[in-house]
């Protein structure tokens, strides 16, 4: 299994990351190698062994409904690229339907 | 597009409708359902959020017990089994009302499994089955700038409040329906009508469908009559008042019914619904549906209710809508009819209350939906939200019983009660409004009217006793209405026999 560089850059765009061409060279091989190393994983895996989520045996990790601070309008939106009437603005949703 | 048009009733004589429902409900907890940012409804655009239900990196969701336990509480009302471990999903999108790019939800492990809601439409009774009942988190909401309509299509941008993004969602989806014939627009609102009134009842909504606390995805499929077999279904976004619900099923009815006459094929398709016209038209197709890449939630541990838990919030149900319908009926001997009239105008609880504070169940009723829904219909309230107690009004009907006010006084004293005049006895002694039931101020007018009526007089006394209602008339009159008309007749004949 190996994921090419044309692929990661368009994960990139999915994920609204800006990669240059350098960062892309640099980072294509090093997440081939990632998916490689999780690959082995699979070769382990026994027939019959229900697949892992959760890895601490844990349940029922709950909170009080009680509320706690939260951001100001002007925090939370603090690191938006763009804001429009006291909201996140982003770009066109749908494109044109034909 | 279809060419002909088919009415409602031509298509139900060859097609066989199935609908579904999938109700998504706003739970009311206070904090939403990952972290404890406020869910109160119209707060200052993103001024209740945080990094958790933001999604900043780094931030990590925990779980609102009282929410789980809210979800519980709906599916035992719903006659489901509780999963005794599940888990939580996420489901992957590139949109922006969730920031995270994923919503968390519930997959293939919902937390209630398989249960029932009865249902009544002109005294039949259908039973809804419920296919899943799980929990997941509400979305952003977005306004869609430029272009035409304010739709997201054509919009040159949008703008994100992320407020209600996070506030814990249930969504309730049906099993598909079938045979309800021509009733099943009916059967679909009722349904609505009976989940809402039982969320109402376990306190965990506010289901204000105006306020998007409660919202339905209606599907609708056709059959040719007969073939067993089911159509191909299309499922209406943005369905969101009872009546709404009806006129969708009726609409798709009509339009699927169309294309399939004319030799067409009904596409598996979002349809977003149009409350000016009560139509339906197209969305996404469903066969471009996205791949959600669904995997389990690895920031959430799972949830396993253990039976004790599950017992407690079990003993804990408040008595459900359908219970309180037999039991009122069975008690207070109603005709279907009756109870649905006040379920529907609101008065249930009022009647009730009415009852418990000494009236009788008819006279309770009786003024209720009578008098004081007319009057509540006159300044456009609800009946409960006159400004009168079901005290109040058993009161009135014990003044009448008591034989101290006639019908027509004590709709006086009403008037002096809901004009803030104070209790009825305090509005009978304001007023001066008592029945005059004392027989010797009674026999005074009697007398000054049969004095006044000789001829009438004469005629009761030889035994032509209806004209006796000239003199009960004209002493009724001179008391001004307080008078008892029963016991004036009495008094009436007893002196000319």
């Amino acid at each position: 299994m190996s994921i090419t560089r044309d692929e990661v850059a368009h994960l990139a765009r999915l994920s609204r990351l800006a990669l240059s061409d350098e960062e892309l060279d640099h980072l294509a091989p090093q997440l081939n190698q990632i998916i490689s190393a999780v690959a082995q994983v699979q070769e382990v895996a026994a027939e019959g062994i229900p697949p892992t989520s959760h890895a601490t045996g844990l349940a029922n990790v709950f909170r009080d409904d009680e509320p706690v601070p939260c951001l100001t309008p002007e925090q939370a939106l603090s690191g938006a690229p763009a804001v429009e009437m006291q909201r996140f603005k982003v770009p066109r949703i749908l494109v044109e339907e034909g | 597009m279809t060419t002909v048009s088919v009415t409602y009733e031509e298509a139900l004589t060859r097609y066989e409708p199935v609908f579904g429902l999938e109700t998504h409900v706003e739970l009311g907890t206070r904090t939403k359902m990952f972290c404890g940012c406020l869910t109160t409804f119209g707060g200052e655009p993103n001024s209740q959020v945080c990094p958790v239900c933001l999604g900043l990196p780094g931030s990590l969701p925990v779980m609102n017990r009282i929410a789980i336990e809210y979800t519980i509480k709906i599916g035992l009302a719903l006659n489901c089994s509780i999963a005794s471990w599940c888990r939580f999903a996420r489901k992957n999108y590139f949109y922006p009302d969730m920031p995270k790019n994923f919503q968390i939800s519930q997959y293939d492990e919902p937390l209630c499994l398989d249960g029932y809601l009865d249902v009544s439409v002109n005294g039949q009774t259908v039973r809804v089955g419920i296919e899943r009942v799980h929990l997941e988190e509400d979305t952003g909401k977005s306004l869609h700038i430029g272009g035409a309509t304010g739709r997201i299509q054509g919009a040159e941008y949008s703008l994100v409040d992320y407020n209600r993004a996070g506030i814990p969602l249930v969504e309730i989806v049906t099993k598909p329906v079938p045979g309800t014939g021509s009733l099943a627009p009916e059967v679909a609102r009722a349904y609505v009508t009976e989940l809402r009134d039982v969320l109402r009842s376990l306190g965990v909504s506010d289901v204000r469908m105006e306020e998007g606390s409660l919202r339905c995805d209606v599907n609708t499929s056709l059959s040719p009559l007969g073939s067993g077999a089911w159509g191909t279904r299309t499922e209406t976004k943005n369905v969101n008042s009872l009546r709404s619900v009806e006129r969708a099923v009726h609409s798709e009815i009509e339009r699927q019914a169309a294309v399939l006459d004319e030799g067409g094929r009904v596409i598996q398709e979002t349809r977003h619904f149009h409350e000016e016209s009560g139509e339906t038209t197209s969305g996404r197709s469903k066969e471009e549906a996205q791949d959600y890449r669904y995997f389990p939630e690895p920031d959430l541990v799972p949830v396993a209710p253990d039976a004790a838990w599950v017992d407690a919030i079990r003993t804990s149900l408040p008595e459900l809508p359908s219970a309180r319908r037999a039991r009122l009926i069975a008690a207070w001997s109603l005709s279907d009819l009756e109870f649905e009239s006040m379920r529907n105008g609101g008065a249930l609880d009022v009647v009730e209350a009415t009852v418990v504070a000494g009236a009788s169940p008819r006279d309770a009723q009786k003024w209720w939906m009578g008098e004081l829904a007319r009057r509540a219909n006159d300044s456009g309230v609800e009946v409960s939200a006159l400004p009168i107690t079901p005290a109040d009004v058993a009161r009135v009907s014990a003044l009448v019983s008591a034989g101290t006010l006639n019908d027509r006084l004590a709709r006086e004293v009403l008037d002096g009660v809901l004009a803030g005049e104070g209790t009825p006895d305090q509005v009978v002694e304001k007023r001066g409004l008592a029945v005059v039931s004392d027989d010797s101020a009674l026999l005074a007018a009697i007398d000054e009217a049969i004095t006044a009526n000789p001829e009438v007089a004469e005629k009761v006394r030889s035994g032509k006793v209806a004209a006796s209602g000239v003199i009960v008339g004209a002493v009724v009159r001179a008391t001004r209405g307080q008078a008892d008309a029963a016991r004036v007749r009495e008094l009436v004949l007893e002196r000319l026999s």
